[in-house]
């Protein structure tokens, strides 16, 4: 496959197309020039029907003399993932924007220009995204760039929001602070009356340097740190960043620790599933539901941290494995703990089901239709409920997922309700999961030992976390630490799916086409 | 309606009545490091180890600081798991929250064998290492306290400065049924405006700084601020950078720190009694 995939790019774009080395049989990387970059993409959809998963950078300058962009596609029916690697001279930091054809870049991109000050020609929209403008004229995930310099004070706000015309027609501004206990970001809202005509999103305000902050940790501590990234998905994006070291380094997790961690990610899923259905039925008026939803969450997260020392899964996942085996009074609190909380959630659930009014208001508000679900990529539980029958878990199998079949729920109504029936779905499948793999767990060491990890090695990795598809690449440095980590959350593919969905819909039932996507601020701003 | 009614009647009182009687802590729950600092052989794989840099060894000469910072702590317990001839062991303590910075520091003098292991326990400071007041202390009074310092009630205003959301899930649990805030007249607001407390979690990004500030500035006096999680205290493991300020104090002043990565219901609940005595004495 790869060999022909290698003769097609050839005749396409010129024998220049060099494979490249890579650590895992699950990745092909090949390297194109940086004019390759559109007609390569347009190539690999029309041809393989590929999906462009993310699109990064990376300063090898001082190594190398260039700047790689990645492009890594996935393909539906191939666990393998391919990676076209573009190498930009630091002479003429720039490449040919692909966000035009493909929306779902259109941030990735962006972030591409602002932290490595790589220009992305003919962008339809340039403007800064993760660096505010206010920002002074700094690159920094350039290698030059020290992660503590200091930069001038902060100037006061300077982003120009699109003016909104006509008679009637107001802008709401919110945020960053909102109303309730949320992230912050900022919403402008350009409204007619009720509807709303388009919604204009700000994000990157708890920006924190993480990316770059990885470069600079060895890499036990960076696992800590990959807990931090968005923290309802701490044992997600640490497997993410965990999986990767161990494909980087060719570290193999005993079985035990892979059953382990299929049980720990699911976990995961239930929690955070439970408390957005409460959440959403809150968000219409239905408190009880919301309430019971609280009180089912403290019982798995209960569990948590029974089996993790952590509510909420964190200080478990390591390089090689998991930090601790389980005992099996942990594993028998697991069964007891996993039926009760199974029978609460069923009650809960059939409570949302019975209110008639909730489900009046959940059913068709705020829709995402499917061909602009799959025109933005958008992953996920938002992906899900629109068409895209696309789950990591099943596509890509990582840790024991191959060994526990399950069935992967899409609608492709798009509206509220069906991101709800979505994660009802999904968490009755977890529940499944969960008990074939504790009942099944193999026996044997919980951790493989390893070596300290060896220099320039790149890997890739990728988690379906309970929000949808999570990536991690990463570039091994000297003395057990990185060079580079990039960290793709799923909130980056879906925030233009928000925006999409809440068009025409009334300002009001803004919150709760919000909570049903229920994204991560912290994941998108990193 | 029916169904309703019936599920909640079957499902009777959820909530948890900490601070009348104890937590419901797993066995597992991994609290406060402790040290035991005589028997402390040496501090230096912890600190090795430590993610955050909550364990700082500094050595001059044959004599050795150790430095413990409960702020920057995210209670990962791989300090006590590389100390295999002892000296620290995770506890399942977790009302840590103090009213100073300081309170949330101890240190520890050696002497050192030329090895760099320890010979001998100097001298310790942990005049901050134990909380004077636990919850089960406040709670007998708190309702009494609110009812004076505030006419019935604490509104608090939640301020994200930067987290990763890790504590703001546990803030929201403490609405929840099991750990019903509302039970003290404490509630959370949608505005700084009508607020007497700010709960704000970090790091304080640059993004942030300004809008902090300003729900600062928005909230009226009386007001106390309450730093929450090790990112919140201390930048966590953030830290200071281009793009972090980190701890809260460094951007407007606080009154009460609570640790955690994130801080478990309970300690927020222990934090923000402690808070309310704080402000019914201002
Ligand atoms: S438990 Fe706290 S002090 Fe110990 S290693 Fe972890 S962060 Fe450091």
């Amino acid at each position: 496959m790869m060999n022909s995939l290698l003769r097609e790019l050839r005749e396409k774009l010129g024998e220049h197309v060099a494979p490249v080395a890579t650590e895992s049989s699950a990745e092909a990387c090949f390297q194109i020039a940086p004019g390759d970059i559109p007609s390569a993409v347009e190539y690999m959809r029309d041809r393989y029907q590929a999906r462009v998963a993310t699109v990064f950078a990376e300063d090898r300058t001082p190594a190398e003399g260039v700047f790689y962009n990645y492009y890594v596609f996935e393909q539906a029916g191939n666990p393998g993932y391919l990676i076209l690697r573009a190498a930009i001279p630091a002479g003429e930091p720039r490449f040919p924007s692909i966000a035009a054809q493909l929306p779902a870049v259109n941030w990735q991109e962006r972030e591409i220009q602002d932290w490595f000050g790589l220009e992305a020609t003919g962008h339809p929209n340039p403007r800064r995204v993760a660096l505010h403008d206010n920002w002074p004229d700094v690159h920094p995930l350039r290698k030059e760039f020290a992660l503590d310099q200091a930069l001038a004070p902060f100037a006061g706000e300077q982003h120009v929001y699109r003016p909104t015309l006509g008679e009637g027609v107001f802008q709401i501004p919110v945020g960053p602070v909102h109303a309730g206990i949320i992230e912050p970001g900022h919403f402008n809202f350009a409204v007619a009356g009720e509807p709303i005509l388009y919604l204009q999103l700000r994000m990157f305000y708890t920006h924190k340097g993480t990316e770059k902050l990885f470069e600079s940790l060895p890499i036990p501590r960076a696992v800590f740190l990959a807990e931090s990234i968005s923290g309802d998905s701490a044992f997600s994006h640490g497997t993410a960043f965990c999986q990767a070291i161990e494909r980087a380094a060719h570290i193999e997790p005993p079985a035990r620790a892979e059953a382990m961690r299929v049980v720990l990610l699911e976990l995961e899923r239930l929690y955070n599933h439970i408390a957005d259905i409460g959440a959403i039925a809150n968000d219409v008026g239905f408190a009880i539901a919301n309430a019971h939803a609280g009180r089912v969450r403290e019982m798995a997260v209960g569990l948590n941290e029974a089996l993790t020392g952590s509510r909420l899964l964190r200080g478990m996942v390591c390089v090689g494995g998991v930090r601790e085996d389980w005992s099996g009074a942990q594993l028998a609190r697991l069964g007891g703990a996993l039926d009760e909380v199974e029978r609460e959630f069923g009650e809960m659930v059939a409570l949302v089901k019975s209110s008639d009014s909730t489900r009046d208001r959940l059913e068709k508000t705020g829709i995402l239709r499917p061909e602009k679900a799959e025109a933005l990529g958008v992953v996920g539980v938002g992906g899900r409920a629109s068409g895209v029958d696309r789950d990591v878990r099943r596509d890509h199998p990582y840790a024991a997922y191959a060994l526990f079949p399950f069935r992967v729920p899409v609608y492709r109504e798009g509206d509220v309700w069906h991101r709800v029936q979505v994660r009802i779905d999904e968490a009755g499948e977890s529940f499944g999961i969960v008990r074939r793999a504790a009942a099944g767990l193999p026996g044997g060491p919980h951790c493989a030992p390893h070596q300290p990890i060896p220099a320039d090695r790149c890997a890739l990795s990728a988690v379906e976390g309970w929000r949808g598809e999570i990536v991690h690449w990463v570039r091994t440095g000297r003395g057990n630490r990185l060079e580079r980590c990039k960290v793709k959350d799923p909130s980056i593919n879906n925030w233009p799916a928000l925006v999409e969905a809440v068009e025409g819909n009334i300002i009001a039932d803004f919150p709760v086409i919000n909570k049903s996507f229920n994204l991560s601020y912290s994941g998108t701003d990193r | 309606m029916f169904k309703i009614l019936q599920k909640t009647l079957s499902t009777g009182i959820a909530t948890n009545p900490y601070p009348q009687t104890a937590a419901l802590v797993s066995e597992q729950f991994r609290g406060r490091p402790a040290f035991d600092f005589p028997a402390w052989q040496d501090a230096r794989p912890a600190a090795e180890a430590c993610p955050t840099g909550a364990i700082a060894v500094r050595d001059s000469g044959l004599t050795r600081e150790v430095a413990i910072d409960y702020g920057l702590c995210v209670f990962c317990g791989e300090c006590a798991r590389v100390s295999y001839a002892g000296g620290v062991r995770m506890t399942r303590e977790f009302e840590l929250a103090t009213r100073s910075r300081e309170g949330l520091r101890i240190t520890a003098q050696y002497e050192l064998y030329a090895d760099g292991t320890h010979k001998q326990l100097i001298s310790t400071d942990e005049a901050g290492a134990v909380t004077a007041v636990t919850a089960e202390m406040l709670g007998r009074e708190v309702e009494r306290t609110v009812r004076q310092a505030l006419g019935r009630s604490l509104a608090i205003r939640e301020v994200d400065a930067g987290s990763c959301n890790g504590c703001e899930l546990e803030i929201v649990a403490l609405n929840n049924p099991v750990h019903d805030i509302e039970r003290f007249g404490i509630h959370f607001v949608a505005s700084p405006r009508h607020a007497d407390m700010l709960l704000v979690t970090g790091p304080v990004t640059r993004n942030m700084e300004m809008a902090l500030r300003k729900t600062y500035d928005a909230t009226p006096h009386p007001k106390v601020v309450v730093a929450v999680g090790a990112c919140g205290i201390s930048g966590g493991i953030f830290g200071s950078s281009y793009a972090s300020i980190g701890a809260v104090d460094r951007v407007i002043p606080v009154d009460v720190y609570i640790p955690g990565c994130p801080p478990r219901p309970e300690a927020l609940l222990h934090g923000i009694l402690l808070a309310v005595y704080r402000l019914a004495r201002a």
